[in-house]
């Protein structure tokens, strides 16, 4: 696929547009359809698409499997931490009431955080799950 | 629609068409779901199961060599379609008790959907319910259900990774 | 309450019993996880239906509306989905795995094969 000129710069015009979609969708989900699990997914298309058009190795270079992996414990770390920190300023496991100076922007700002974590996890396992398969040896 | 998709998927000869069929058997669901009202599930569908499943699935493919596939047309098998039609059977004597579709009164939108429709906008500020529902009221929840994901995603490199441990195979040759 | 008003459950209930009848019939392993997909929709469409509500909307605030879906179903359902996919995908890995051990996704083969003694190509 990557010598067909037309497939190439139809991802190339798309594959921004994917991504900035996708974080869009992370962060107004709030408000609209959406939330982390579609913006991860989203994001992860993007990548996967560009991978399909322009080979394997030069998404690897650009984008190094060691990250995705410490994305992948980071995004989970990141929705236990700010469980973990609503515990300590005082509140339960997970009520992020506290976390700001009134229950409303505390809530919103534990749920924007939690979302940022589930987003970034699902989108660092799909990406990985997918390398893991293409980058395999066919027997 | 969606059923003739699945009763096609039933009968395909080739895993590569059956692959794109179940692409276009998640679309429709889809399509369902937004006339059920449910536009994030519907959108999360979109994504993963018309965009990702089919990708992972040709993935799959091109690992296997395509002699694999012993050429099997649909055969009818008469005591496993009698189990299911046994186990349909039940099921459809049990809707009986079901609720009425669309009923406003059924046991399912009467315990806490109400307290979460009309004070997740007074608790979390969201008008999004469904954001607010899975974000903060049922957090442990999505916790868990993003550690199955991470799970996932580490046994999936466990069992592809790069790095293939010779040694430990030869040992379990022996 | 005519007879007709629970058409949405034989719907799920049909898609599920072809899910079933994949997974048990067919020998391929790939096919059987695409026979456990087809379940798997089926479920969803299930909660989604119960969750539904005659005359109302989407779950998202808006001004003028008084209905709204159920939430919770979409909840439980979103998150499924996506750890539908993570587990399918684990599946397919050990597919691959399979498929290297033994050259072959085909049941009845591998079991043949086991019966022999013979070690694996691991």
């Amino acid at each position: 696929m990557k010598n067909n000129f037309i497939v190439r710069e139809v991802a190339n015009l798309f594959i921004p547009i994917i991504v900035l979609f996708g974080f869009y969708v992370q962060f107004h989900g709030d408000f609209g359809p959406g939330g982390g699990f579609q913006a991860g997914v989203i994001v992860a298309v993007g990548i996967i698409l560009y991978a399909l058009v322009h080979g394997l190795q030069k998404t690897r270079q650009l984008i190094l499997e060691v990250y995705i992996r410490f994305l992948m414990a980071f995004g989970l770390l990141l929705f236990a931490a700010t469980g973990l920190a609503s515990l300590i300023l005082g509140g339960e496991f997970l009520n992020y009431s506290v976390l700001g100076s009134d229950q409303l922007t505390g809530q919103h700002i534990g749920i924007i955080l939690i979302e940022l974590g589930v987003g970034i996890t699902v989108a660092a396992v799909m990406v990985a799950i997918f390398f893991a398969f293409v980058g395999r040896d066919a027997k | 629609m969606l059923a003739a998709t699945a009763v096609a998927l039933l009968c395909v000869r080739g895993l590569f068409v059956a692959s794109m069929l179940t692409g276009i058997y998640s679309l429709l669901s889809t399509a369902l779901f937004v006339l059920l009202d449910a536009v994030d599930v519907a959108f999360t569908e979109a994504a993963v199961g018309a965009g990702i499943t089919t990708v992972l699935f040709l993935a799959m493919l091109s690992k296997i060599p395509s002699r694999s596939e012993r050429s099997q047309a649909f055969n009818f098998q008469p005591l496993p379609f009698l189990v299911v039609l046994l186990t349909g059977g039940i099921l459809v004597y049990a809707t009986q008790d079901m609720p009425e579709f669309g009923d406003p009164k059924a046991p399912a939108n009467l315990h806490v959907a109400p307290k979460y429709i009309i004070e997740s906008e007074k608790e979390t500020g969201l008008p999004n319910m469904v954001t607010a529902v899975l974000a903060s009221y049922r957090g442990y929840d999505t916790l868990g259900e993003v550690t199955v994901i991470f799970t996932a995603g580490v046994g999936v490199l466990l069992l592809l990774g790069r790095k293939r441990r010779r040694v430990l195979g030869e040992s379990v040759e022996e | 309450m005519s007879w007709f008003s629970h058409y949405n459950y034989w719907i799920v209930i049909f898609l599920m019993m072809i899910g079933l009848y994949i997974v048990i019939c067919r020998d391929n392993l790939a096919r059987k996880v695409i026979g456990l997909n087809v379940f798997q929709t089926s479920v969803f469409v299930l909660f989604i239906s119960i969750g539904a509500v005659r005359g109302a909307t989407a779950p998202i605030l808006a001004a003028g509306f008084t209905e709204y879906a159920n939430p919770l179903p979409h909840v439980l359902i979103l998150t499924a989905i996506v750890v539908g996919v993570a587990t399918t995908s684990l599946a397919l890995a050990l597919i691959v795995r399979i498929n290297e051990a033994y050259e072959t996704i085909d049941e009845d083969q591998i079991q043949a094969m086991d019966s022999d003694g013979k070690p694996w190509n691991i």
